[in-house]
């Protein structure tokens, strides 16, 4: 045994302990963030629902076009960007670094896309008037509620794209391993899975009837 | 980490894919032709979001293939996290009807 083992036992580090759930540390690491995160985001939905249901004149805006068109497509944006995600994974499990890559930014690419039609709406929004402190359909929590919710999952993507493009080159380089892809898919099927509740909570719920 | 051909193949992903995106639009389909009280809508749609989540956990993050004690202690955060969502707005619907604590006439 070497004076190095003799010192690390001495200090009781564990060193042969088994991880927990018998996956890389790494891995356990993204899903306590994911669980973390996922506490998070139902705090700010479970506080937009008080909101919205306490305040007498919350609007209903969302009319079919074009605001739940584009939810639609932006659903379905991100639903295939997870595909895509997987797409990428498979390939880097059997060490197909170009095809990997390639995936990884085709969902970068989708995120992105996303993040911009988010922003157009947004825009689109800001030129009717509703902003953090006005609102010309009722309530201004109206403003505040509906850029906080869609502005922290909006976050969210937008550093996943970035993530993804980072891990991404770094993967081609050689840096990265095809687990790190796969805990990096992980992330981003967590921010698929808050938006499939962000459209029903924030959109459906207050469409124009 | 197990291997990936123990995490389905692509066809599994494909067909999962079809299914959120099939489950997505239903959701759209049942806010536009549900004519109810917001609390029925309500309750709805979460079941539906809630179907969708647990597919995308199972098969797109591949937790149904993962180690036993991992995939209880998720759907144990899991569950917590989705009976919260539906307690608290079902709960907030109350306040449509006045203060906290006020009685339905």
């Amino acid at each position: 045994m070497s004076e190095a083992n003799l010192t690390m036992e001495a200090h009781g580090t564990g060193l042969m302990e088994a991880s927990p759930f018998a996956v890389p540390a790494k891995k356990l690491a993204m899903w306590l963030f994911i669980i973390a995160d996922a506490m998070t985001f139902a705090a700010v939905l479970i506080a937009y629902g008080f909101l919205r249901n306490s305040t007498p004149s919350w609007p209903e805006p969302f009319e079919f076009s074009p605001s739940i068109i584009n939810v639609m497509v932006m659903t379905f944006i991100l639903i295939s960007s997870s595909l895509t995600m997987l797409f990428a994974i498979r390939a880097a499990q059997v060490s197909d670094k170009a095809r990997a890559f390639t995936w990884i930014l085709i969902t970068a690419l989708a995120g992105a896309v996303f993040a911009l039609l988010h922003i157009r709406e947004w825009l689109g929004m800001i030129g009717q008037g509703v902003g953090l402190f006005h609102n010309p359909w009722g309530t201004p929590l109206f403003g505040a509620a509906f850029f906080c919710v869609t502005g922290l999952h909006l976050l969210h993507v937008t550093g996943g794209v970035i993530a993804l493009v980072a891990v991404g080159l770094r993967y081609q380089r050689g840096r990265y391993k095809a687990d790190d892809i796969e805990i990096l898919g992980l992330y981003w099927h967590f921010v698929d899975i808050v938006w499939m509740f962000v459209v029903p909570l924030v959109y459906l719920l207050s469409i124009h009837r | 980490m197990t291997p990936m051909e123990e995490h389905g193949n692509l066809t599994t992903d494909v067909i999962v894919y079809l299914v959120l995106l099939g489950i997505a639009g239903l959701q759209i389909i049942l806010a536009y032709s549900y004519h109810g009280g917001g609390e029925g809508l309500l309750g709805r749609l979460l079941i539906v979001a809630a179907i969708q989540a647990v597919v995308a956990v199972l098969f797109f993050m591949h937790l149904r293939w993962e180690n036993r004690a991992m995939l209880v202690s998720v759907a144990v955060v899991t569950l917590f996290v989705l009976i919260s969502l539906q307690y608290s707005w079902s709960d907030s619907f109350r306040l449509l009807h006045g203060v906290p604590f006020a009685r339905f006439h």
